[in-house]
This record gives structure tokens, C-alpha cells and sequence, in this order.
């Protein structure tokens, strides 16, 4: 049994949580000017490691609210718990940040609103 | 030395001397024609088929561990062909005609047992369902059987079909299904291999992917570097790391899949029984122990070993179907790494660097795939067109649209 620590609630069992997969996949709002794709890397593509790993948890039987965490997909060890829309602190899992193929991906360039092209013919 | 019943009467007599092992321990050769990474079921099927129907015999099959150690050896044995979608069934059809017809052509005893499979169904709408996927089975030549309470009352007298919240309505069964002996499955495979001149090459782990001008043209190893004209990749929960070392990303997710015997008992369960109303299914082996199973444990792993919570869960399910078995002792538990894909289901597919293939995304339900699988694969790596029963499961899906989901619950490997 895994014990979770909600930065909400504190220590509690496993059971009260689900897992929500990989975290900090940012949705490609200039969808426009990716492919299909890339597009699809966003959507399905997951990063898969084995050893330190950033995924989102819901206390779903508790706060109900969500959070993120690094976590070993080895030994299972919680390396450090932080809240959504931020990044980790801990060495390890900073490392695991950077070291994600993700970061070099399309759709995460793609991240920002796509930007209103300057000129004379642009009107939307 | 082929084995039959005169071989063992005769081995007998001679105290057992004569037997050769099953298998050679060749070096690696410098190159081949092919070789497929995993020396698992899928691995060393496909290495089967590609000398046996394509007549490529200068291959080999490259494992990190011992073969047979991995998903082939942890899981619960059952083979059935019951899907839904046409991009599925005429595949596990395919694979369970090769199953039925396995044990003569690898020479080998797997101990295919067609005792049967039910999916019970609970209500008025899974009944439905139930009907929908059997008119699916027979219309791709399969066999399914709609029992009722009274039928499934007759066979299996011992569920708990008054059970107030899910009771046991009937059931759908595929006469054709069942379970098979899963070492003896990779053993099989590897000793005919092995005698129609493949290598079998153990204790060697790939280190990564010999390229030349974006073109695969090898592996690097501990063992060295095997040069490879085409480089097939069967290795289920390890998917992601070794392709990653090919620089390929998959909409694939390992997880932890757990698996119980129990203590041996009499024979009391004729076939594989699953419940609908939970994620548990049973079945009794050769030796008498209750094997079963149930849900992933919901969060990416690549420990072989499984958490409680699970236990706790899949024992729920038990005793809700079938509380007789809560006298029964646990004797053994096991987790097995899955590659879960996105939709549930697999890949057999060329990939984007010319000269690598791969056949991965099994999830859970990889053991009844393993003939049809190695098939397929060999028929990929041979002709570099896909099978006609596996034109489904091309990576690009995911790019196109055309997800090829079963189960109907969406993009998410941990519901599948």
C-alpha cells in the first residue's frame, strides 16, 4: 500500500487516489500550425520512463482535488509532491523535467496561442 | 530427435541418456538476415514462422534474460478469439486456429486445452452486448454460445447468482477457448526454431540500434554488435526504453498487471470463467491450483511486482462470483510489466527508420495473441507488407483517427 501525501489532506492510503498519467503535457493551442502528427503526440504519445517519473494524482476519495508528483516507477518511491502549474524542486525530478523528449516536441512548442501574423493582409 | 510416444518408451529404457537439449547455445554470429529482439512467446513465434513459412533461417532471436522469463512466463494462460471489432477478430481467430493446430506442427506438448471460456453478463443491456459480440464472432467463422441461467446453472452450480447487486444472468461462451501450458508455449517455439537453424542467443541485452545513412542496420549488445538486414522488436513492458534507444516515442504505457495461484485443489471449474460485473476471471489449471487475476494497478511501473490494493480488489471480485473459493489458501502472486497502449489495442508495424519493425501495445491480453502475433510479424519482416488480418494495428492509427478500441472507454491505457 502506498502512502500519498495530498498537500491538502496530508498522509493518506492509495486507495484514496487515482493516478492521472504523465504530467506537464501542455496543449497545443496553435493546433493550426502543427500536423496531424504532432498533434497526435500530444494527444497519445506518453512518456514512459523507468526510474523518476512527473505524473498528475487526484485525491479522488478525499479533496477531490488534483496534484503533481515525481515518483519512481521502480521502487514506487514518492520523491517529491507539488502543486499543478508548478514545476518540481528536487534535483531528481528537475532533472526528469528537463530530460523528457517531450520538451523538444512540436505541440509543446506549440503551447502558446498561436501569434497574429503582422503585415498588411492579416485581419484576424 | 522428434518427440513422440516411441521416443519416451525408448529414452525410457535406456535411462534417459540419450535426450539432447532442446535447444542450442549458439555464439552470435556477426550478422544475419534478421533478428528479433525478445526472446519471449511473440519472439520466438515470429522466429518459428519466418523459417518455417518464409524459409529465412539465417536469423536470430536476442534476449536480455532467459527466454520464456518474461509476460510468457506471468500470466494466466488463456487463449479465445471473443472480440468485437472486425480490425480484432479475424486476428484472434487466426491465432486460435494456430493454437488448435500447434502442438503438431511445433512437435512439442503445450497442453492446448479447449475447455471453454464464459463472459457472464449481469443485466438486460449486457446481455445485449453479449449477443451483439457473439453474431460479431460467428460472422468471422468463431463459435459463441449464449447461455442462460439455467444452462450456466447446470455447468458451473457453484456462482452466486442470487447476488442482490450483479446477479448472474447468463453468459457467453466460446466453446473454442481456453487455456494452454504458457512455458511449454515458449519452449516450443524456441526448440523448433532452434532445429529448423535459428539462434537463439540469451544473456545478451540490446545496448541500442546500429544506424547507417537513417536506415537500422543492427544492434549493439553485451555481446557485441550483431549486424541485422531487418530488426524486429518483441519486447512487451520494456517497449518504450528500447525503442526510446532507436529515438522513437509510442503512445504507450507500462504498467503492473498481478496474477494469483492458489493451493491445489480438486477439479471444479471446467473452464475460464470471467465475471461482468468486476474485473476478476478464473479458471483451474492441469495441477489443480485456481488461477485468476484482475485489474492493472493503475499508475506506470516497472517493478515485477504488484501492491495490495489490487489484491484487496481482485479477492473482492473473487468472493463476490464464486465465494467458495475464500476457503482456498493463495500459494502464489506475480506482477508482469504490460506495454499498454492508448486504445487497448496492439501494434505490428513497419516504424519510421527503414530496416526496424515492431510489435508491441499488447496490454494484458498478449498470451492468446502469440501464434497470430508471430505469424503476423513474420509475415511483416518477410514481405514488408502487413497481414491481412493485422492491417489494424498500424502505429499511425493514432494519427489518423482510426483508434481500434474494443473495450469503448476512450484514449487511456489504464482503463483498458
Amino acid at each position: 500500500m502506498l502512502l500519498i501525501d495530498c498537500p491538502h489532506c496530508g498522509a493518506r492510503d492509495e486507495t484514496e487516489f487515482a493516478c492521472g498519467g504523465e504530467a506537464h503535457i501542455a496543449r497545443p493551442l496553435a493546433e493550426n500550425a502543427i500536423s496531424d502528427a504532432e498533434f497526435a503526440e500530444y494527444l497519445f504519445w506518453r512518456d514512459n520512463p523507468k526510474g523518476v517519473f512527473l505524473e498528475r494524482w487526484c485525491h479522488t476519495a478525499g479533496c477531490r482535488r488534483w496534484f503533481n508528483a515525481a515518483r519512481d516507477t521502480v521502487t514506487h518511491e514518492f520523491i517529491e509532491i507539488y502543486a499543478m502549474g508548478s514545476l518540481p524542486k528536487s534535483k531528481a525530478a528537475k532533472d526528469a523535467y528537463a530530460a523528457a523528449w517531450r520538451r523538444q516536441t512540436a505541440s509543446e512548442k506549440a503551447a502558446k496561442p498561436a501569434q497574429k501574423t503582422s503585415g498588411k493582409g492579416a485581419k484576424s | 530427435m522428434r518427440y513422440s510416444i516411441w521416443s519416451i518408451i525408448k529414452q525410457g529404457l535406456r535411462s534417459n541418456r540419450d535426450w539432447k537439449t532442446a535447444w542450442r547455445d549458439p555464439k552470435p554470429k556477426a550478422s544475419y538476415d534478421a533478428v528479433i529482439v525478445g526472446g519471449g512467446g511473440h519472439g520466438l513465434a515470429t522466429a518459428y514462422y519466418l523459417a518455417s513459412e518464409h524459409g529465412m533461417t539465417n536469423i536470430a532471436v536476442i534476449e536480455k534474460g532467459w527466454i520464456g522469463g518474461g509476460n510468457v512466463g506471468r500470466n494466466t494462460t488463456i487463449i479465445r478469439s471473443n472480440y468485437l471489432l472486425p480490425g480484432n477478430e479475424a486476428f484472434y481467430e487466426l491465432s486460435l486456429k494456430l493454437w488448435e493446430g500447434l502442438e503438431q506442427s511445433i512437435n512439442y506438448n503445450a497442453m492446448v486445452s479447449q475447455r471453454g471460456i464464459i463472459n457472464l453478463f449481469h443485466s438486460d443491456a449486457q446481455r445485449d452486448a453479449a449477443v451483439r459480440r457473439g453474431n460479431s464472432m460467428l460472422l468471422h467463422g468463431a463459435d459463441a454460445t449464449l447461455l442462460d441461467q439455467d444452462d450456466l446453472r447446470r455447468m458451473c452450480p457453484y456462482l452466486d447468482y442470487e447476488n442482490a447487486r450483479f446477479p448472474i444472468m447468463g453468459g457467453l461462451m466460446q466453446k473454442r477457448g481456453g487455456s494452454v501450458r504458457h512455458d511449454a508455449v515458449a519452449w516450443g517455439y524456441a526448440r523448433a526454431a532452434d532445429l529448423l537453424g535459428v539462434d537463439i542467443i540469451q544473456n545478451c541485452e540490446v545496448t541500442g540500434f546500429m544506424m547507417k545513412a537513417g536506415k537500422c542496420v543492427g544492434v549493439d549488445t553485451t555481446r557485441g554488435k550483431i549486424r541485422a538486414k531487418k530488426t524486429g522488436v518483441a519486447v512487451a513492458g520494456s517497449t518504450s526504453r528500447v525503442m526510446g534507444k532507436a529515438g522513437m516515442r509510442l503512445p504507450i504505457e507500462s504498467h503492473v498487471l498481478q496474477a494469483f495461484v492458489s493451493e491445489g485443489l480438486k477439479p471444479i471449474i471446467p473452464g475460464v470463467i470471467t465475471y461482468g460485473a468486476g474485473h476478476f476471471y478464473i479458471s483451474q489449471s492441469d495441477k489443480g491450483g485456481l488461477v485468476f487475476g484482475g485489474d492493472i494497478d493503475g499508475y506506470n511501473s516497472y517493478a515485477q511486482r504488484g501492491n495490495l490494493p489490487v489484491v484487496e480488489d481482485v479477492c473482492e471480485g473473487g468472493m463476490a462470483l464464486v465465494p467458495m473459493i475464500g476457503k482456498a489458501k493463495l500459494l502464489r502472486m506475480w506482477g508482469g510489466i504490460m506495454d499498454m497502449s492508448m486504445d487497448g489495442s496492439p501494434f505490428i508495424d513497419k516504424t519510421d527508420i527503414p530496416g526496424l519493425y515492431l510489435n508491441a501495445g499488447w496490454c494484458y491480453g498478449g498470451f492468446k495473441a502469440t501464434p497470430g502475433s508471430g505469424w503476423c510479424f513474420a509475415h511483416l519482416l518477410a514481405t514488408d507488407t502487413s497481414h491481412d488480418v493485422a492491417t489494424a494495428y498500424r502505429i499511425n492509427r493514432f494519427q489518423s483517427g482510426a483508434a481500434l478500441d474494443e473495450k469503448g472507454s476512450g484514449a487511456q491505457p489504464n482503463l483498458h
